[in-house]
């Protein structure tokens, strides 16, 4: 019969609304900015006595307190306006003193039902609410020597190819020395390596046995190596922080040597710190066979098992550099893996090298530059100073069983989370340059109050303009329009809160823009039943035919721009990335909503009933 | 209904969009686009105050003294405030600024001044350039195969047609050109793309079913047809986009500026280049149906 459904396609309707509705609605619980005291010490919790003052105090300022939590081993104080946030911490600082910690925090306030379905808001941005604010630097010396270690490598090589002996190889400052046995030697490297490298001031110094080489960085280099290493970073910073594609953060130089990263959504910079990641990279090496001269060899102890150590070879096959995509999975015995690939160039050296050795060991070494903050006495007041070090560790060493190409895996990791750590360290590539962390802040809404205010109002009035006009021109079949369309915004809501994708300004007007475009399919239909009407077809009829003539010109036309929006994601980065998933996510909701909720509130209302004058 | 004589007045329409085209290319050539703090990065400054100031008389201040693009946002307690500029970093730039800020009667302490680079690197640049080009290159593919190519070589000159022209009213003007007007671009090729395939759409419907060989009268009349639905469209998105232009604030000035002479651009595009292109490039009733096999009928005749 004319213009009926099936009950199935009710019930998937019925369902697929309740899902949206379930993951749409903490939205309706927005997160409290919140204070959180905890005692330094063990031994010391927070009363009641304390609490009381502290709520006292938080009167007297005239800060609105929404609810106090008790938690273990202190407490919880929800604010009414984030505004009062950082006010709130510091009174809370000077009435509590120094045997308590008072960090601002967002408190999740979903109720707890929404919580255990895996339900939560949608996070807020850096424009609407702040976030957290980090500076790091980049080691630029350590990036200098890291270039110049594999200039060394190579020229290691190359010597060993022309049959010149060398004595030693080492770095001092922005030179690198090589040492001969003799003056013959020396010319004849000189000869050989000033061909290769001819960026390099090249000097012969007498030391006291043997002739030196040395080789310095021009001053041109240095900045050049120096501006790679900043760009590089940025690059692998960007692309550890963009993984999920819509989380809006900010990732930019600060000055000569300092990169900026601020995360939306985050107050406990510990879980950012996470998110920015380790600041580790990878190298490969082969072994070191027995009979190895000592000045090539290096001990390095495993990772997991400090006693435990092995000789490797001072020669670096690749780095994590070289890395262009990795991936975790488990191997036949269920245990974990990561698989790599290499680019073109990691391949070639990957395939050199493991050719020729193949029985040799070949041990994955796992590079993580830290920071130590130290307090020490300097003009009479205390400072905090950051002593960074460097922390190498042995992840896998295993026998090379046949050449290796462009992808393999490695294995004898620790656990899953461990080969999912190392898969997205070594996906998001490595850094060009060790990086320390010397700063950390909250920060507060780049975006004015009123500006924030005046954004929300005019979006709102435009989704208002938007319903209004559909009921307007298309009568009792506007309001179907519309009963999809706030549909429509429930589960495209409930889909970016699915992904944990992060609301900007500019991302709500997207949003709107998208509702506003998506009435389109049900205009198409609208009109076609008109048209069909104005050619004299009965009504059931001309409701059937709009639907089914419209659909090839919807599905055409959103096909299309799904295509764009897939590949834009694919290809693009960062905020490119973000608005493709919200592109997408809007054109398949609103297909589902203006084609087949709409015809199912039309067949339940009209659907087989005999219908004198449409409304439309 | 009455019938607008869309493709008899194609000609002038040609000439419109060739103007457009060679000013917008040349104002790109010679003036390039106004790009924001997104893309240029600038300049970042910290002061302290000795007591909570309030942010918005700290923007209102400097945007009175003439910064552009000023971002105040407090940074790790109140009285520490972070200041983003779109203004090449030079070394009085801080103390300018702080002098500026005690105009307010406060006292303000300058921590320290700093450039900030581009928040949009050269690899979202080239991403997103080499993105735009396999999009537009899958699209044809399809269009092409839904289609014929004729249909996906208009398409595609329509598509170009509208992104030309919107980045180059924003050169022209020198209009700021940010991240959220990037966004506003690709959404123009979202919507002009939507807006073409449906009156290709209607125009293949009729080509199919009529049996009048001219084509301008066909075009003619699946515009026509199409035409409520097109000004319902856009009619509901530039309400939307007027909106945000008019009450939504700086933030999403530009953005929806951008998408508004995008959608008009887009719109008109889809009946002038889209459809007239076809004209010109000799669309046939043989290219959507295969000629009678008549031949393949007598072969099999004994």
């Amino acid at each position: 019969m004319l213009n009926r459904y099936p009950l199935w396609k009710y019930l998937l309707i019925l369902v697929v609304l309740i899902v949206g509705l379930i993951y749409a609605l903490p939205n309706l619980y927005p997160e409290d900015p919140a204070v959180q005291i905890s005692s330094s010490r063990a031994t010391i919790s927070l009363d009641e006595r304390q609490l009381d003052r502290v709520g006292r105090a938080l009167d007297e300022a005239g800060i609105p307190v929404k609810r106090i939590d008790d938690e273990a081993n202190g407490a919880l104080i929800r604010l009414a306006d984030a505004d009062d946030q950082l006010k709130a911490r510091n009174i809370v600082n000077e009435t509590l003193g120094d045997d308590f910690t008072v960090a601002l925090n967002l408190a999740e306030s979903t109720p707890a039902w929404l919580e255990s379905l895996g339900a939560a808001p949608m996070n807020l941005g850096l424009d609407l609410r702040g976030g957290v604010h980090f500076a790091l630097e980049v080691d630029m010396e350590a990036a200098l020597t890291q270039r110049l270690e594999v200039n060394a490598s190579a020229i290691r090589e190359s010597l060993r190819d022309e049959r010149i002996r060398y004595r030693d190889t080492e770095i001092e400052g922005r030179t690198l020395l090589l040492t001969f046995a003799n003056d013959e030697d020396r010319s004849k490297a000189r000869r050989i390596i000033s061909r290769e490298f001819p960026n390099f001031q090249y000097e012969d110094r007498e030391a006291g046995r043997g002739a030196t080489l040395a080789m310095t960085l021009t001053e041109q280099q240095v900045t050049e190596i120096q501006d790679y290493a900043i760009n590089q970073n940025l690059t692998t910073l960007r692309n550890r922080v963009n993984e999920l594609g819509v989380a809006e953060p900010l990732v930019q130089r600060q000055g000569p040597s300092r990169i900026v990263v601020e995360l939306p959504g985050v107050q406990d910079t510990a879980a950012a710190k996470r998110i920015v990641g380790a600041t580790a990279n990878l190298e490969f090496r082969l072994e070191a066979r027995p009979d190895t001269p000592e000045n090539e060899t290096e001990t390095i102890a495993f990772r997991n098992n400090e006693q435990r150590t092995a000789e490797l070879m001072r020669d670096v096959i690749i780095t994590g550099d070289s890395v262009s995509s990795a991936s975790r999975s488990f191997d036949e015995n269920g245990r974990p893996q990561v698989n790599i690939n290499l680019d073109g160039t990691g391949g070639t050296l990957m395939n050199r090298n493991t050719r020729s050795n193949i029985g040799r060991a070949m041990a994955v070494v796992y590079i993580d530059n830290q920071t130590r903050t130290r307090t020490v006495m300097k003009d009479g007041e205390q400072v905090e100073e950051r002593v960074p070090y460097t922390e190498r560790g042995i992840i896998s060493l295993a026998t090379i069983q046949s050449a290796l190409g462009n992808s393999f895996r490695i294995t004898g990791l620790d656990s899953p989370t461990e080969a999912e750590e190392l898969a997205l360290l070594l996906r998001s590539g490595s850094l060009a340059a060790p990086i320390y962390f010397v700063a950390e802040r909250t920060i507060g809404p780049s975006l004015g109050k009123a500006n924030i205010e005046q954004g929300i109002l005019s979006v709102e009035i435009g989704l208002l303009l938007v319903v209004l006009f559909m009921l307007i021109r298309y009568k009792a079949f506007g309001v179907v329009a519309n009963i999809a369309l706030t549909i429509n915004l429930i589960l495209l809501t409930a889909a970016l809160s699915m992904l944990g994708a992060t609301l900007t300004l500019p991302g709500i007007a997207g949003i709107v823009l998208t509702l506003g475009m998506a009435v389109d399919a049900n205009v198409l239909i609208f009109e076609r039943i008109r048209e069909e009407l104005r050619a004299k077809m009965p009504i059931q009829q001309a409701i059937h035919a709009g639907y089914e003539r419209a659909f090839t010109s919807i599905i055409d036309g959103n096909l299309t721009t799904l295509l764009v929006a897939v590949i834009l994601f694919s290809i693009g980065t960062g905020p490119v990335k973000g608005f493709a998933v919200t592109l997408s996510l809007g054109i398949l909701t609103s297909m589902f909503t203006g084609i087949m909720v709409s015809r199912a509130i039309v067949n339940l209302t009209l659907g087989g009933k005999s219908v004198k004058k449409l409304w439309i | 209904m009455r019938q607008l004589d869309f493709m008899g007045k194609r000609r002038y329409a040609f000439i419109v969009s060739g103007v457009l085209l060679l000013v917008s290319i040349l104002t790109l050539l010679f003036q390039q686009l106004n790009l924001g703090l997104d893309f240029t990065g600038g300049t970042l400054i910290e002061v302290r105050y000795a007591s909570a100031p309030a942010l918005d008389t700290i923007r209102q201040l400097l945007e009175e003294a003439g910064f552009r693009d000023v971002s105040v946002q407090t940074f790790g307690t109140a009285n520490e405030i972070l200041v983003r500029l779109q203004q090449a970093f030079d070394p009085d730039v801080g103390t300018r600024v702080t002098d500026i800020l005690r105009q307010s009667g406060e006292s303000v302490n300058l921590v320290r001044a700093e450039f900030v680079g581009a928040q949009v690197g050269g690899q979202l640049r080239d991403q997103s350039g080499l993105g735009m080009l396999v999009a537009l290159g899958v699209v044809m593919l399809y269009v092409a195969f839904r289609f014929q190519y004729k249909f996906a070589l208009g398409a595609l000159v329509a598509l170009i047609h509208d992104v030309i022209i919107v980045l180059g009213v924003f050169s022209l003007f020198q209009i700021e050109f940010d991240l959220t007007v990037l966004a506003a671009i690709l959404a123009v090729i979202g919507y002009s793309l939507n807006d073409t395939i449906i009156v290709y759409d209607r125009i293949r419907e009729n080509i199919r079913k009529s049996r009048i060989d001219d084509m301008a009268v066909i075009f003619n009349d699946s515009i026509n047809q199409t035409l409520a639905r097109t000004l319902a469209t856009s009619g509901t998105t530039l309400l939307v986009l007027l909106a945000l232009l008019v009450l939504g604030g700086d933030m999403i000035h530009n953005f929806a500026l951008a998408l508004i002479i995008g959608v008009a651009i887009g719109t008109y595009s889809s009946i002038y280049v889209a459809s007239a292109l076809l004209l010109a490039i000799k669309l046939e009733r043989e290219d959507l149906i295969p000629a009678k096999k008549e031949n393949a009928e007598e072969e099999e005749l004994p």
